[in-house]
């Protein structure tokens, strides 16, 4: 065996013990990474679940027209003043006969949801031939109720509630007058004081007008940039200026995008403040570099070989760009912009400075309705005194996590269906 | 072993022997002087393109000193020379190529016809249309081969009628020796097709619009030989309607090819005279030195 071989052979060992730490240290980092977000997903999950379900009680109702103070149920004034608290109070004090105090009377009426007397009022308005009879209906338990119904049985008596109303309820599950159902208005609904009314509807529709917004400001803004400085602008002190510039923008703290929006696009423009509009042009702002910059990515990976001969033919320098570039390099550049939307719509910093932490109750009907959007109205629930709206956030981070992870699929999927190869 | 490590030694030896010759070698030919003028006939009787003067500069680095050259109507002149002579930069500088890189300055004069290339008023688009280009590596668009064929057509609106572009692309591809290989799937990527199929694809996208000028800047260097010797046919059969100016490493395909042929040396142009005589009977002693394969 000669000196070489020899010596090879002896550092061979060491060299496949490094090689096999290296890959063990790398399996371990991703192995961090994936408990944690195990941990965060079990956790989100766990306490937001049982938001996505709501119990409701069931309740004989007396639709009596002289407590209801209606005659023609065709009359939209009279269906909007009338009493059906009245006849949801008169039912309860049915149901629990022997209520005659006040007090006790206030805790009775609280089992069940101030919004019950609109879905009666709707139910009547569906079917006039109710007015004067009676019914049994479901009507929306109050999210304490509801709470005290999803706890489990053995830490129910340190739930918080009165003693009273735990009985009452307790009374009610074993007769099998509470039901669990799917809470349809956690999708439908705008956001409310009473946690069992409130719901993510009008976030998402705030949401999805910022986004649109965002995005036909930032696609077109950032690829005419990335198109400009890659493929026409010299190369002089200016365009390195403008360079590192975007670069410094991509790192700016978005909160000062926020300030910014507030100082130019309501203090100098006169916008109004809390709408999707506004919002929009903030988060361009703020999308813009991160566009920018992969797209012109994509556009330095068009191999310069295409391009020439496209100049060889008499392509004019437009030509290139429109029959050439733009065609190879649109898969990365979509896959960017898709990232920066992604980024966009868990942005809250900068919206809370533009108002968009408004109490939005209404579903906004276009980009200048007041609105708010997913992430703060997540901020806005996290801080919200009411127990039952620790599940609602959490419920709500798991729409909006859905929204993330199908926009960055997209990409993905984008990326590697329209990937050309050359 | 023993035997190996002898081997070895001797082959150091051999190394050590042939080192000092080379230096020699290299530091004759530096010596030599350039020739005041280039030798042989760099100028022919009513020529395609007329170059007098040519001094091409990379920022202060001058790459082409002075070079004057004419090239015939339908002829094939072949550039030759070592690596980083300029015979590229001067052949992008025939259809204004060099435009697309932003330190690069071109100054003498050059005619295609009686039209002065480098005229402000003179549209870039218009030049390269008539002075067409081959590179080096084949770089098909990522388009169907149709496509491909159809660019310059439809760029510059020379046909009017499907019938018509469908005319064009058969006729450039049967005359690029392509058609009986890809008619049966003119829609498939063009970017599918081998390396000497891509380059002959290159070459019919070219004569799609019909330049009176071709340049090839060494076509044949990524391909393989059988595709190589299919290439040069092909530039033999294009003579008879194009005029031909090739960059090309290899002196057999200058010799195989070309009517006439230039040699350059450090962005000179040394030596210009028939192919033949090039060849055989090299006027200048740098010509000789680059053919008999003393240094290149």
């Amino acid at each position: 065996m000669s000196e070489t071989t020899a010596k090879v052979r002896a550092s061979l060992a060491r060299r496949y013990r490094q090689e096999k730490r290296f890959q063990a240290y790398g399996i371990l980092s991703i192995g961090v990474g994936l408990l944690a977000l195990l941990i965060l997903f079990t956790d989100i999950i766990g306490k937001g679940h049982s938001a996505f379900f709501e119990h409701y009680i069931k309740l004989e109702v007396s639709l009596d027209r002289d407590v209801l103070g209606i005659d023609d149920v065709g009359d939209q004034e009279q269906l909007n003043y009338a009493n059906f608290g009245g006849v949801i109070k008169q039912a309860l004090r049915d149901r629990f006969p022997g209520v005659d105090d006040r007090q006790r009377q206030r805790l009775l009426y609280d089992l069940v949801s101030s919004g019950a007397s609109y879905s009666l009022r709707d139910e009547l308005k569906a079917d006039p031939a109710l007015l004067g009879g009676t019914r049994e209906l479901w009507l929306l338990a109050d999210d304490d109720v509801d709470l005290y119904l999803k706890t489990s049985q053995k830490k129910r008596p340190e739930a918080r509630l009165d003693d009273q109303q735990k009985q009452w309820i307790e009374e009610l599950e074993a007769a099998g007058d509470t039901d669990k159902r799917f809470n349809a208005s956690f999708f439908s609904h705008g956001d409310s004081r009473e946690p069992e009314l409130a719901g993510i509807g009008s976030a998402i529709v705030g949401s999805f007008f910022t986004m649109i917004v965002t995005l036909c400001l930032s696609f077109p803004i950032g690829v005419a940039a990335a198109i400009y400085l890659e493929e026409f602008a010299p190369r002089n002190k200016f365009t390195d200026f403008i360079e590192v510039n975007i670069n410094n923008l991509a790192a700016v703290p978005s909160i000062i995008f926020g300030l910014l929006g507030l100082a130019i696009f309501i203090n100098l423009f006169g916008l109004p403040r809390s709408v999707p509009l506004l919002g929009g042009l903030v988060l361009t702002l703020m999308t813009l570099p991160t566009i920018i910059i992969t797209s012109r990515a994509a556009i330095k990976t068009v191999p310069p070989s295409v391009r020439e001969g496209a100049l060889a033919l008499g392509a004019s320098k437009m030509q290139v760009v429109l029959h050439h570039v733009l065609p190879l390099a649109l898969p990365g550049m979509l896959t960017g912009s898709i990232i920066g939307m992604a980024q966009a719509l868990g942005e809250t910093a900068p919206l809370l400075l533009i108002g968009m932490v408004a109490f939005i109750v209404d579903i906004p009907g276009g980009p200048t309705d007041p609105a708010t959007v997913l992430p703060v109205q997540i901020y806005l629930w996290a801080d919200s005194p009411e127990q039952s709206f620790v599940a609602m956030t959490s419920a709500a981070i798991m729409v909006l996590l859905a929204f993330l992870i199908t926009m960055n699929t997209l990409a993905v999927v984008l990326r590697k269906r329209l990937e050309r190869r050359w | 072993m023993d035997t190996a490590r002898e081997l070895d030694n001797r082959n150091r030896a051999d190394d050590d022997a042939a080192k000092p010759l080379i230096d020699v070698e290299e530091r004759s030919m530096q010596d030599t002087p350039y020739p005041e003028k280039t030798v042989g006939s760099p100028f022919v009787d009513a020529p395609k393109m007329k170059l007098r003067n040519v001094n091409v500069f990379y920022a202060d680095n001058q790459a082409i000193h002075d070079v004057s050259l004419d090239i015939g109507k339908n002829e094939v002149i072949s550039l030759i020379g070592p690596s980083g002579c300029g015979k590229s930069t001067f052949l992008r500088s025939l259809n204004r190529m060099n435009d697309t890189i932003d330190i690069c300055r071109v100054k003498g004069e050059l005619y295609l016809d009686d039209q002065d290339l480098y005229d402000p008023k003179l549209d870039v688009v218009e030049l390269r249309a008539r002075v067409g280009m081959v590179f080096q590596k084949p770089n098909p668009f990522p388009k169907s081969i149709y496509d491909n064929v159809a660019y310059g057509p439809r760029l510059h609106g020379l046909a009017d009628k499907k019938y018509d572009l469908d005319e064009i692309v058969e006729n450039s591809l049967r005359k690029a020796g392509l058609w009986t290989e890809v008619k049966d799937r003119l829609h498939s990527p063009g970017t599918g097709l081998s390396g000497g199929q891509q380059q002959r694809l290159c070459i019919a996208r070219t004569i799609a619009v019909s330049p009176e000028v071709v340049l090839m800047d060494e076509p044949c260097s990524a391909l393989d030989p059988i595709a190589t010797a299919k290439i040069e046919e092909l530039i033999d059969e294009l003579s008879e309607s194009y005029t031909i100016a090739i960059v090309t490493h290899s002196m057999q395909q200058a010799a195989r090819v070309s009517h006439r042929t230039a040699y350059f040396h450090l962005g000179r142009l040394i030596e210009v005279n028939d192919t033949e005589t090039v060849f055989t009977k090299p006027e200048h002693e740098l010509t000789e030195a680059y053919i008999t394969g003393r240094f290149g």
